[in-house]
């Protein structure tokens, strides 16, 4: 792919206005018949397609996207990066995805603006420092930075907490991963199409998939509002409506799909300069290059498929703000949002090949499938070129509740709306 | 050279009440009635900030909640605010505003020189530079980006304002008190339902209140006191409704520092429209206006342009603020883009003097930085020196509420605007927000909306339709012209706040990221603080234009709460800080503060954690406290533990399909310890459980687990077993209970409680008796989680004071005292009971080394799950105790567990989840999950903490570390 | 949202415990097939539309009850039972 986008570009098109920009990403129509489809055009589909044509170089693919590119949660999270993951498999699976995001903006000729600003997470009882240290311990052990703040440590990194005798919680001290972090979330699906596009591949907008072409237990192809279209394999990733799109193979997945809400205030001048959580309640901010402050909380805790929230909820988390970090009361909420998470029993992602020949799911990401684009995108593609997963997401397997191998990072138990 | 004069009569403004404020630290003066922006251009401040990305000079551009330009920076330190809307805050004494993104003022501001590299920052101008020459170059840059970024400022203090919530329900909600809204409020009014009005500003009647004719403020008086007399009808003025969510559930911000959450069953939206820019060159210059700011700034303010006003407009309305500017003997001229104008309206402007030219454009904005002149295109390139130049682009229905739960809105041609596109069951829109301009219009589709939303209530009756103030309104003609760039030098802006252009756009065409969504995400367009009320229509409608498809096609960007920025504070309310979550306080919370406990938070509880007879520190106590349980007695408070009351012919039963083992069976008078699993095999929670009588059960709980417990019971019991005779009841708040452990603990409780029958056959281990204490029922079970000889004592919560207190009192001579959580924790490591810590939802009966309590003869909820292969195999991480073999040194919760010999990386063969100090055996002991378990008792282990560089030797050893015969429990 | 609890009337959705589909069938108890186990526990029709669901009014009467909601439009469709 021919690195074409740098200060000399813009000065070049500065000088000469009348030649216009190229395309991002190219816009064909529709051909009958690929190697691979990928149905969903946002950060994993995308992905996906791109590391299918850069590694494993099969680039006659198609992304089917039923709206625009990144109209999904890959436009909808909190931008949050991060491979503080301790189970099994998610370790490393995570620690990829932070080292894939670190060389990204390179990779695809596009500022993603990586941000290493490090997350911290508050402790409010010594039983939290003790899961904290569990945790850090395990991710210094599989080469992954973390440390251990006590309060005092604590304060000096982030002045503005409430440490007073009136919180509800009180502090205890946090855990630090300096090299966690912040992305420009569209620019992820942007870069990642516009780089795929390079190599090949068909991004088609606005064609949505209304059904699985079969042959016996084999799928061949999908019926779209743009008519029929063969593949050879058929990839999902659609998560949010990951259950929606695999009931038209058949399949009835671990997969319920609740709401997410995200809320953003009124830029103001630099503040905060991690990414905060919290560890009385789900609770997470960062504020954005352009200052706004990016936060949000848990799950409405029903399952739904509109991209609003209630009202409690909302409520919930700017209680949660306030009391965390007392001067956000005067910041002015500017627009909240919410997004569809597929959520899984045991809170882990599926990305995996499905009981229907050619037919391979990646979903079931809860809320956190943002930070695992990269991984995901590069661990999918694998596993569809071979037909086998790799390394990285064998545990990832549809089957893994079945056979006991729960991946409950946070052991919340079986309840999808918990998780 | 842009200025303005006040008027000496006339206005809403109350020239008999000056309000002193200060601007940019400059004292000021304006008068109530007045907001921020019109005391500043009253006082002739035109530049009153900068813009964000390029600091252009900025000055008001609108009339209210829609304005991009005008935003200050408000108070100090505990009541600081960032982006106040100059023309949405009504003025009061000793205002303190700051300008924003200006430095050192808003006329001479050095970052300005962003201006200069402007050609640079077109759309997309970040994601394709910063990218080099390193991996993690944007480190290095984002500083200084994030220091250029944002709008205003504030500080770290805490808030000084205290903020209220409300809730209120009502039959009609109308949104907005222009013409249609104070209509539709009157009629509903008339009817007799409860009506609620809710006005973001601080004077009722909208439009209204800029215009001039006099039949409307007549009718308006007379609706407004009309309204103000019915005791049916709460008006709220300075009420801005946020947003419509689920359920007909408003969110309205009453006077900025409460918030009401209102049940309307029925919802009649009247919330106006907006006035839209042109799309031109330098149409940012400060004193270029929306021409109904001008009408709304001389007919309200009594302040109108010192000499000359030019106005730009696309449609007819922008002539009814020419025709009110004339009549204050401001000199107008108006530009009119269209070739087609009304004979009506020319002839009314020759009259009045002023000149008006169609087919005319703005070729040239003169400005330094504020207006001096305009150059017009067109057929009359004339040069007219001017104080303002007003625009009008048409008029935007504030539709955004009726497109909260998801409605999209629908393209209108005819009134060139997005009107709703449909409304709920319920939902009714009236006036210029449905689309009906002109006054008299809004007023008849107010009442009939009103009449209408009646009618979904159910009211047989409806009121006859009103009577109209008399005359006629302007009729409303728009040929619109989206880009009305003459191609001459300059920015044209599309978005003010967020300085995006109508070339932006265009190369965001050319990149493909002509979808409405991708314009919007990357250029920022309509992501400012005013979310696009004047630009994104513009917007959308030149990107139609470059696509070649309809406006409607290109639909909009979604409309999201909250309608105008709204204070987090202000949605949080009091739910704050010390009051962020409810504390539950144990009945002994009161006598455990004043006998010198430190307290702990237990989930929601506030439990004692050590007294202050132990020591100083918890390290200290805990230690005194074990010893004191170990050697004599000691009484512990576990009134947080989830008790629950399960009744009926079917309780055995019941009991034995949630517990992993038999309760059926169960004698009266005796305890069992229980353990439940979730549907999925894994352990849910641990207690002990008592018969009371044949059909009666005392349950008890994990302190974390007590709710989810009761719901789980309530469900299988309610949804699934309703053949079970079971009935349930939570006595968890009901009632209190203690722990008395030690081995001089009988002695201790026959003390206190003389002629009951203590001896081990009148109260055995796990035996339990109900006795009455004077006059007060209290529950013996003899049980113990530390290992010694043990009574947990239950009472209600009322009594339970009493009780402990006498406890404490009548076995004073042996020495008893109280113990905290931590002691009562460490002392049920000590004996190798799980809690908490190993309860965590991952673990199988097996992994906690109570595989051996699962019934073999009866079903059981998890029975079968809990045999999924990996459940089952061999190697699985279950539940050891570990001995610290390195003197001196400590063991810590949360080490990772490794054979001897492995190489100190990956996961391990386990962790370790509690540590205590343990008195019996001196040294630091731990429970903790390994790898096979104990069938690697004995073997030497390496317990690394690698966040302090620590590895530890100790020893996998049985988990129960004292009395493993159980001597002590059955003394 | 407003949820009707079939005691208490109509309340605000935060009253109130989501319970997940109501439609699967648990299986009877002492029931020791695996498969069906499975089913029940891991998998779900999550369906976009019409639903039905357990519900416990947890603030209030603490009823559990089954309600019919779209999950598309989150429009209540049948009051609980």
């Amino acid at each position: 792919m021919p690195k074409s986008y740098s200060i000399f570009s813009i000065l070049r098109h500065a000088l000469r206005p009348s030649e216009p920009w190229p395309e991002a990403w190219a816009k064909p129509a529709p051909k009958s018949n690929y190697d691979v489809i990928i149905i969903g055009g946002g950060g994993h589909g995308l992905a996906t397609a791109y590391y299918l044509a850069k590694n494993h170089g099969i680039t006659n693919v198609a992304v089917l996207e039923k709206s625009y590119i990144g109209s999904g949660n890959v436009g909808r999270n909190t931008t949050i990066i991060r491979s503080n993951y301790m189970l099994g498999a998610n370790t490393a699976f995570f620690e990829k995805s932070l080292q894939l995001w670190e060389g990204l903006s390179h990779d695809l000729d596009f500022n993603c603006m990586v941000s290493h600003r490090g997350q911290i997470v508050v402790a409010v009882s010594p039983g939290q420092m003790d899961s904290f240290a569990r945790r850090g311990n395990l991710m210094r052990l599989n080469g992954i930075d973390a440390e251990l703040l006590d309060r005092k440590e604590l304060e000096k990194e982030l002045p503005y907490l409430d440490y007073s005798k009136h919180a509800r919680f009180p502090i205890w001290g946090g855990i630090h991963q300096r090299r966690a972090g912040t992305v420009r979330h569209d620019a992820v699906a942007w870069g990642y199409a516009r780089a795929a596009s390079a190599l090949g591949v068909h991004i088609i907008e606005d064609c949505e998939v209304t059904g699985m072409v079969m042959d016996g237990n084999k799928v061949t192809g999908v019926e779209t509002n743009r008519g029929r279209i063969l593949a050879g394999k058929v990839g999902i990733a659609v998560a949010g409506h990951s259950s929606h799109v695999a009931r038209m193979a058949g399949l009835r997945l671990p997969v319920e799909s609740h709401i997410l809400q995200a809320f953003v205030t009124e830029p103001v001048k630099p503040m905060v300069h991690h990414v905060v959580s919290w560890g009385a309640e789900l609770f997470y901010l960062s504020q954005s290059d352009k200052g706004g402050m990016v936060f949000g909380g848990h799950i409405d805790g029903f399952n739904t498929y509109t991209q609003r929230g209630q009202f409690f909820k909302i409520r919930d988390v700017m209680e949660c703000a306030v009391s965390l970090m007392p001067f956000m009361s005067r910041l002015r909420l500017l627009r909240h949002w919410g997004g569809i998470m597929d959520m899984t029993p045991d809170g882990s992602p599926f990305i995996c090949k499905t009981p229907v020949d050619g037919l391979y799911l990646n979903g079931g990401w809860c809320y956190q499938g943002f930070k695992a684009t990269p991984a995901s995108g590069l661990t999918f593609a694998h596993t569809i070129a071979n037909d086998a997963p790799h390394d990285l997401n064998a545990a990832f397997a549809l089957d893994r509740l079945m056979k006991g191998r729960e991946l409950d990072e946070h052991g919340i138990g079986n309840w999808t709306y918990k998780q | 050279m842009t200025s303005f004069r006040r008027l000496s009569q006339g206005g809403r403004i109350d020239r008999g009440r000056p309000l002193n404020f200060t601007f940019n630290g400059g004292k000021r003066q304006g008068f109530a009635g007045d907001t921020l922006a019109s005391a500043l251009l009253a006082a002739n401040d035109i530049v009153v900030g900068r813009s964000f990305k390029y600091h252009r000079p900025r000055g008001v551009m609108g009339a209210g909640l829609e304005e991009p330009n005008a935003l200050f920076t408000t108070g100090k330190g505990g009541t600081e605010e960032p982006n106040a809307i100059g023309p949405a805050l009504e003025l009061r004494d000793g205002l303190a505003a700051r300008s924003q993104n200006a430095w050192p003022s808003p006329r001479f501001d050095l970052m300005a020189v962003n201006s200069l590299a402007s050609p640079l920052f077109a759309s997309g101008f970040y994601y394709k530079t910063f990218i080099g020459p390193f991996q993690k170059s944007w480190m290095f840059y984002e500083p200084f980006i994030r220091r250029a970024a944002g709008l205003g400022k504030t500080s770290y203090a805490a808030d000084d304002v205290r903020h209220e919530t409300r809730n209120a329900f009502c039959d009609v909600l109308v949104v907005g008190a222009g013409p249609a809204g104070l209509a539709a409020a009157l009629a509903a009014a008339r009817s007799g339902v409860s009506v609620v009005l809710a006005e973001q500003d601080f004077e009722l009647g909208g439009q209204l209140l800029s215009g001039a004719d006099a039949a409307l403020e007549a009718w308006r008086a007379e609706t407004v006191a009309a309204l103000q007399a019915a005791e049916n009808v709460r008006l709220l003025p300075r009420a801005v409704v946020q947003g419509i969510y689920d359920g007909n559930h408003a969110i309205i911000s009453v006077g900025g520092t409460a918030l009401e959450s209102l049940r309307a069953r029925s919802i009649i939206y009247a919330a106006g429209a907006v006035e839209r820019p042109l799309v031109f060159e330098n149409n940012d210059r400060p004193g270029v206006m929306l021409a109904s700011a001008l009408r709304s700034l001389a007919n309200r303010f009594a302040l109108v342009p010192s000499q000359r006003a030019v106005l730009l407009t696309n449609n007819d309305s922008a002539y009814e603020a020419a025709f009110d500017l004339a009549a204050h003997g401001v000199a107008v001229t108006v530009a009119d883009l269209r070739r087609e104008i009304s004979g009506a309206l020319m002839s009314r402007a020759a009259g009045q003097g002023i000149v008006v030219f169609p087919e005319s454009g703005i070729a040239e904005v003169i400005a330094k930085p504020d207006v001096r002149a305009v150059k017009l295109s067109g057929r009359h390139a004339v040069t007219i020196e001017c104080d303002v130049l007003g625009m009008s682009g048409g008029w935007s229905p504030l539709v955004h509420l009726t497109a909260h739960g998801g409605i999209k809105p629908r393209y209108d041609e005819a009134i060139a605007a997005f009107v709703p596109g449909a409304f709920a069951s319920g939902h009714f829109a009236a006036g210029a927000c449905n689309g009906v301009f002109g006054s008299r219009a809004a007023i008849a589709s107010g009442d009939a909306a009103a009449r209408a939303a009646l009618g979904h209530l159910g009211r047989a009756k409806l009121p006859a339709a009103a009577t109209l103030p008399e005359g006629e309104d302007l009729a409303y003609a728009i040929t619109p012209v989206w880009n009305a760039t003459q191609g001459s030098k300059g920015k044209a802006f599309v978005d003010f706040q967020n300085d995006v252009t109508a070339k932006d756009v265009a190369q965001a065409h050319d990149e493909g990221y002509s979808n409405i969504e991708h314009l919007k995400r990357y250029t920022t367009l309509g992501m400012g603080t005013d979310q696009g009320k004047t630009s994104n229509i513009n917007a959308l409608a030149i990107m139609a234009g470059l696509r070649g498809v309809g406006i409607g096609d290109v639909g909009t960007t979604t409309f999201r709460p909250p309608f105008t920025p709204l204070t987090v504070g202000a949605i949080a309310g009091r739910s704050v800080g010390h009051h962020f979550r409810p504390t539950r306080r144990s009945p002994l919370h009161d006598w455990h503060q004043k006998n010198g406990a430190t307290f702990i938070e237990a989930g929601l509880w506030k439990r004692a954690w050590y007294y202050d007879w132990a020591g100083k520190t918890p390290q200290e106590a805990y230690v005194k406290e074990m010893e004191l349980v170990r050697h004599n007695v000691g009484l512990s408070d576990v009134s947080t533990l989830g008790k629950i009351d399960v009744q009926g012919r079917d309780a055995g039963e019941f009991l034995n399909r949630v517990y992993v083992n038999g309760f059926a069976k169960l004698p009266v008078g005796k305890a069992r310890y229980g353990v439940m699993l979730n549907d999925d095999g894994l352990v849910l929670d641990d207690g002990t459980t008592s018969r009371i009588s044949e059909t009666q059960y005392y349950l008890t709980t994990t302190t974390a687990q007590a709710g989810e417990v009761m719901s789980w019971l309530e469900f299988l019991a309610q949804c699934h077993w309703p053949e079970l005779d079971v009935h349930l009841a939570s006595l968890t708040d009901e009632w209190g209970g203690m722990s008395l452990a030690g081995p001089k603990a009988r002695e201790a409780l026959a003390l206190a409680l003389p002629g009951v029958d203590l001896s081990n056959e009148g109260l055995p281990y796990m035996g339990v008796k109900d006795i009455t204490f004077e006059g007060v029922p209290v529950r013996l079970l003899r049980l113990s989680f530390s290992g010694e000889l043990g009574y947990e004592i239950h009472c209600p919560a009322n009594y339970t004071e009493a009780l402990w207190e006498h406890l404490l009192k009548a076995a004073a001579p042996l020495g008893i005292k109280p113990y905290g959580l931590e002691s009562l924790a460490s002392l049920r490591i000590e004996k190798g009971h799980v809690a908490g810590l190993e309860l965590d939802h991952r673990n199988s009966l097996d992994d906690l080394g109570l595989g051996k309590m699962a019934s073999a003869t009866k079903p059981f909820v998890g029975d079968v799950l809990r045999q999924r292969e990996d459940m089952m195999a061999p190697e699985r991480w279950s539940l050891v105790g570990l001995e610290l073999l390195e003197a001196g040194k400590t063991l810590r919760g949360g080490s990772i567990l490794f054979a001897a010999n492995d190489e100190i990386k990956g996961h391990g063969r386990g962790y370790i989840t509690s540590v205590t100090w343990s008195v019996e055996l001196q040294r630091f002991i731990a429970l903790g999950l390994y790898q096979g378990g104990l069938k690697h008792e004995g073997e030497e282990i390496i317990c690394a903490f690698p966040l302090k560089n620590e590895q530890v030797k100790a020893r996998i050893v049985s988990p129960m570390f004292i009395d493993s015969k159980g001597t002590r429990l059955h003394a | 949202m407003r949820i009707p609890c079939p005691h208490c009337g109509e309340r605000d959705v935060n009253e109130f415990r989501y319970g997940g589909d109501a439609t699967k069938q648990r299986p009877a108890h002492g029931d020791k097939d695996f498969q069906t186990w499975n089913a029940y526990v891991f998998e779900f029709d999550n369906p976009k539309g019409p639903h039905e669901e357990f519900w416990q009014h947890t603030l209030g009467c603490r009823q559990w009850f089954r309600l019919k909601r779209n999950t598309a439009t989150n429009q209540i469709l049948g009051g609980g039972q």
